[in-house]
């Protein structure tokens, strides 16, 4: 318990911490195995992108939350902004299990950002709900792909005291 | 849209563990910096067009460059470090960046660490004294479910890697040919106690296609395996049982 006590602060300030590291995003998502096609598309991005995390570093806070520490409760994240616009979720709790996470607000300006939430945000969803279910610590080959939900996620969840 | 690097630390002493984790970020920033192939200034960028050597760049490039040889030598032109011609090392500077990540903030002293570079995970020491980590190999198949779930126990560094076309949709192209991976594959998943090479590995049996992608596999020293075809058929290595949960 102490260790979980101490570890609380931290890794929230992690998770803030690596929202700022999205700068790599485009390095990282090029495999040298990358089709020119696909690699065209997110490079004009990648130049003036470095910083898309740079918003929300050092706000750990900022959650609301509403019901009590028991039974359901609905807890909202702060609004993490990313190149493509502001992110948003929700996630409701019951007796301390996620039960439902949904998104609040997500960029869907242009056609692409709305095919891209058509998939990317069930996904996350989903994602996030199974590895809750699972007690597991981490996800391999999950579709990480929008630092904004998971970051948003992640405040919701640190101010439901999880 | 990107991958976004996530940090579970455990143990240690705050203002210790703290620090080495900036410094963990910081290096993931320069490693941006300097391996970037979108950023035309970035030393990799540089030493492409022959502009400088490697002994110009950053240590860390001739470091990088030297796994990255090894892993295409171990891979048998499975493996490329370069892309249409190019020096384009950025399937291994991940893998590595996040393992070096790790490292720094192990070696603070905190005794638990889990570094998840976009699906790629890196742990060391457990969370708990009396509990592994524990990482899900997500299904590609069955979005959102879990194809396996792997447990450190017994093991003070464990690496989870996958390689596959859920993801992004085909990104992995055949580095002999230089047209997309005809595999039968949907996902490989490599289990190994470094990430540089689990990474690695899982790039290239996914190229590789189920059948020799397992014999390979097999014939590695601590690397195993979970493959799942598009017909939804999974595969293992002998050794992966060990490490299931």
């Amino acid at each position: 318990m102490h260790a979980l006590k101490k570890n609380r602060p931290l890794r929230r300030v992690v998770l803030a911490s690596a929202a700022t590291v999205s700068g790599l995003v485009m390095l990282l998502s090029l495999k040298p195995h990358t089709l020119p096609e696909v690699a065209a598309a997110p490079a004009p991005a990648a130049s003036g992108g470095a910083t898309a995390g740079s918003g929300t570093t050092g706000s750990p806070s900022g959650g609301s939350s509403s019901g009590h520490t028991t039974g359901t409760r609905t807890v909202t994240g702060r609004t993490v902004q990313t190149r493509w616009g502001p992110v948003q979720v929700r996630v409701t709790l019951k007796n301390g299990r996620i039960t439902d996470v949904t998104a609040v607000a997500y960029p869907s300006d242009n056609p692409r950002d709305q095919e891209i939430n058509s998939y990317a945000l069930p996904q996350l969803r989903r994602e996030a709900l199974a590895a809750q279910s699972a007690s597991i610590d981490a996800v391999s080959g999950a579709s990480y792909t929008s630092q904004g939900y998971i970051g948003s996620l992640q405040s919701a969840l640190d101010s439901a005291g999880r | 849209m990107g991958t976004v690097f996530s940090f579970d630390v455990r143990g240690g002493d705050p203002g210790a563990v703290r620090a080495a984790l900036d410094d963990a970020v910081a290096g993931l920033r320069r490693a941006d910096a300097v391996f970037s192939t979108y950023r035309e200034d970035s030393q990799v960028s540089r030493l492409a067009r022959g502009e400088i050597t490697v002994g110009e760049c950053d240590a860390e490039v001739a470091e990088v460059l030297g796994l990255g040889a090894e892993a295409e030598r171990a891979a048998g032109g499975w493996f490329s470090l370069r892309y249409a011609g190019r020096l384009d090392p950025t399937g291994i500077v991940k893998g590595w960046a996040a393992e070096r990540a790790a490292r720094r903030i192990a070696a603070a002293g905190a005794s638990g660490v889990s570094v998840n570079g976009g699906g790629d995970v890196q742990l060391l020491g457990a969370p708990e004294p009396d509990r592994p980590w524990r990482v899900g190999v997500s299904d590609p198949l069955r979005p959102g479910g879990l194809a396996a779930v792997v447990s450190t126990a017994g093991a003070r560094e464990l690496a989870v890697a996958t390689s596959g076309t859920a993801e992004r949709g085909a990104h992995i192209v055949d580095p002999r040919t230089g047209r997309p991976a005809r595999t039968d594959l949907v996902s490989v998943t490599v289990v190994a106690p470094r990430l540089t090479w689990a990474d690695c590995w899982a790039t290239a049996a996914f190229a590789r296609g189920a059948q020799e992608g397992l014999a390979w596999l097999e014939s590695l020293p601590d690397a195993e395996a979970l493959l799942i075809t598009a017909d939804d058929e999974v595969r293992c290595t002998r050794g992966l049982a060990a490490h299931l949960d």
